[in-house]
């Protein structure tokens, strides 16, 4: 577990061994909805963005409970569930035994009966000991039944690698859960995604798969007013444009879309102005928004951690190709992980996970193609 | 079992459900036509013979992966105590699914939580064609639970099963989790595609037919005490095949889901997505 210092307003260094760079997280977003925006705008890390969606959700709600490994008298191995066990009690926040496929069952079966569980997986890499309930027993319930029984569950942890844990600890599961109807799978990145996500996961009526980050739970990220309120949610299935540009469109999610701004930072000193576009949800997809950026900028870069084949950028790339193929000026750009298990010496993982060199020279990559001069910023 | 309980105790069970959808309330017809994949069918025709449903009698599936729906039966019991309900869940698994691990996560967190779940093992002695005997060390499985009690029952005898069920359900209410073994027998193979003969002997499947058959014991009981003459008994057999061809007849009339079905219900809350067919340039769809 990495501690990363808050980020001071005044820009205090950040230690994230990854190289995110606090400066970044100033840029006011072009496109956000807030109303009350100023520039004393109050800070939160999502850690503490998650909790205090728990804790609201959970006092608005009685049927809302938390289940998983050490959510309870340990504080949350991530202290996302810090305060929660004192606050509603063990019956609300139940602490577990190391039985996966067996509490995401019970799980399961408590949300058929009605109960709106929020199941915590240490990491998501552990799922794959319940995924036959994530999957045949929960996502597919709503159509097996024809609308008879629904799911109203929440599956969330830290999805991905974080720093030093090895193959086994470090896969990304977008892809796999994504693939899945029935499903819907949500990859927030700031504080105010972190919130509104999941607030609007617990109120979904269908099982939701939250996949979290682990080295963003210590990052601060502005919030406004209006993500600060209880009722606060935002939509599942809409993307968020981060920054504006014309002459690339880049898709990241989660801890990327950090690592994409800042190399569309890199990329804007070399006269290319890259549109970023923070997913927010593998499924559904908003299509809509990726192609209308694209339209716009002729070019698109596809980044994310996990696996390269069969991928999220896969996905995105068929997309644009069939709904947008006459715009595309260059072929589509993949940034992804490395086709390999994690491996654990630090120069190795380093090469197994997009670096924002990787993103701005594949983002050249797609301009150059073409061979005509790209116009200034 | 429906005899000794209510319909707000639940029900769950693996994929022989279609006895257990009936017992809670479900019509022949409604049977008949999930089974042949029609819009009359329980579950419109989307579900199929494995998933049968009927949530407001407290039956929740209909389960086709072995063993899933003890946890699931876990989960639902875990509702009924956050509730403070009084009311149990019987999550039903047969004598090949008692080998499954998530079936033990599941019990122990139901006897560290008290949850009132009743697990019931219709162990008839054959997991699709593998005897118990093969599969399990000890296929004593009410004793399987280690730590929660279990009850051998002779489930051929509906008085001995209607009594176990009353008893299973006060002590789950007080105690916690309780493990019920029915021992009973499975006449014919284990699907369609099982002539049931190359894993057993036809003397045995007739000799049990002939010592242990539910239904025959009954009869006789009916017939020595003088509750019904055999002509009543044989009415009421007649008057049941009628409702079965009946309830047939009524199916093969029911039509086959609209087209449009393919995409509903994948989501309770859609938000307008769109979803595709096999061509996406054909066919896509919203989902609402």
């Amino acid at each position: 577990m990495w501690g990363i210092l808050r980020q001071k307003v005044g820009g205090a260094t950040c230690l994230s061994p990854q190289g995110v760079g606090s400066h970044m997280l100033r840029l006011r977003p072009v496109t956000s909805a807030l109303r009350n925006y100023s520039s004393a705008a109050k800070e939160m890390t999502v850690r503490d963005a998650l909790n205090s969606a728990l804790d609201e959700e959970m006092a608005a709600d009685p049927n809302v409970f938390v289940m998983g490994e050490e959510v309870g008298e340990y504080q949350g191995a991530y202290k996302i569930t810090k305060g929660l066990l004192d606050k509603y009690g063990p019956e609300r926040v139940v602490d577990t035994p190391i039985t996966e496929a067996g509490f995401a069952g019970i799980g399961v079966g408590s949300a058929y009966h009605g109960l709106r569980p929020v199941i915590e997986f240490m990491t998501f890499n552990f799922s794959m000991q319940a995924i036959d309930h994530i999957i045949n027993s929960a996502a597919k319930s709503n159509y097996m039944s024809a609308g008879q029984i629904n799911v109203p569950i929440v599956f969330r942890g830290p999805n991905g690698p974080a720093a030093g844990v090895g193959a086994q600890h470090s896969q990304c599961y977008a892809a796999w859960y994504g693939s899945v109807p029935g499903l819907k799978v949500l990859v927030p990145y700031s504080s105010e995604d972190a919130r509104g996500l999941l607030k609007a996961a617990i109120r979904d009526p269908d099982p939701v798969v939250f996949l979290e980050n682990e080295l963003l739970y210590g990052e601060s990220f502005p919030v406004s007013a209006e993500a600060l309120d209880s009722s606060f949610c935002l939509p599942i299935g809409k993307a968020k444009i981060e920054r504006e540009g014309k002459d690339i469109t880049i898709t990241a999610f989660s801890k990327m879309v950090g690592y994409a701004l800042k190399a569309a930072e890199i990329l804007k000193k070399e006269g290319i102005s890259a549109e970023v576009i923070n997913l927010r949800s593998i499924r559904p997809l908003d299509r809509a928004t990726i192609n209308v950026s694209v339209r716009k900028t002729n070019r698109l870069l596809t980044v994310e951690e996990g696996f390269p084949q069969h991928g999220v950028g896969a996905e995105i790339c068929a997309s644009v190709v069939e709904d947008s193929f006459g715009y595309l000026d260059a072929p589509v750009e993949r940034i992804a992980g490395a086709d390999v298990p994690t491996p654990y010496a630090a120069n190795l993982e380093r090469m197994a996970f997009p670096q924002i060199e990787d993103i701005v020279r594949a983002a050249k990559r797609a301009c150059y193609r073409s061979g005509t001069m790209v116009a200034t910023a | 079992m429906e005899a000794a309980i209510t319909k707000k105790d639940c029900i769950i069970t693996a994929y022989r459900d279609h006895c257990i959808f009936l017992g809670r309330g479900g019509t022949l017809l409604e049977s008949f036509a999930e089974l042949m994949g029609r819009k009359a069918g329980c579950s419109r025709g989307k579900g199929g013979s494995m998933h049968f449903y009927k949530k407001d009698a407290c039956f929740f599936g209909g389960h086709g992966i072995v063993g899933a729906q003890v946890p699931l039966g876990c989960g639902l019991a875990f509702a009924q105590k956050y509730r403070k309900e009084d009311h149990v869940t019987f999550a039903m698994y047969g004598d090949g699914a008692a080998n499954q691990g998530q079936l033990f996560e599941a019990l122990n967190m139901a006897a560290l939580w008290d949850l009132p779940a009743i697990l019931v093992c219709e162990n008839n002695h054959y997991g699709m064609g593998t005897a118990e005997w093969r599969a399990a060390k000890s296929p004593a499985y009410y004793k399987r639970g280690d730590y929660v009690p279990g009850l051998k029952v002779d489930g051929m005898d509906a008085f001995a099963v209607k009594q176990a069920c009353k008893f299973a359900k006060e002590h789950a209410l007080k105690n916690g989790p309780i493990i019920l073994e029915m021992d009973t027998y499975r006449y014919h193979g284990h699907s369609m595609s099982d002539p049931g003969s190359t894993y057993r002997t036809r003397d045995e499947i007739s000799g049990v037919r002939q010592e242990r058959d539910p239904i025959e014991r009954i009869r006789k009981l009916i017939l020595a005490h003088d509750i019904a003459t055999e002509k009543e008994l044989k009415d009421i057999e007649k008057q049941a095949r009628k409702e079965v061809d009946e309830a047939i007849a009524q199916a093969k009339e029911s039509p086959m889901p609209d087209e449009s079905e393919l995409f509903t219900n994948v989501y309770r809350k859609g938000f307008g997505v769109e979803s595709f067919g096999t061509d996406r340039k054909e066919l896509r769809a919203s989902l609402p």
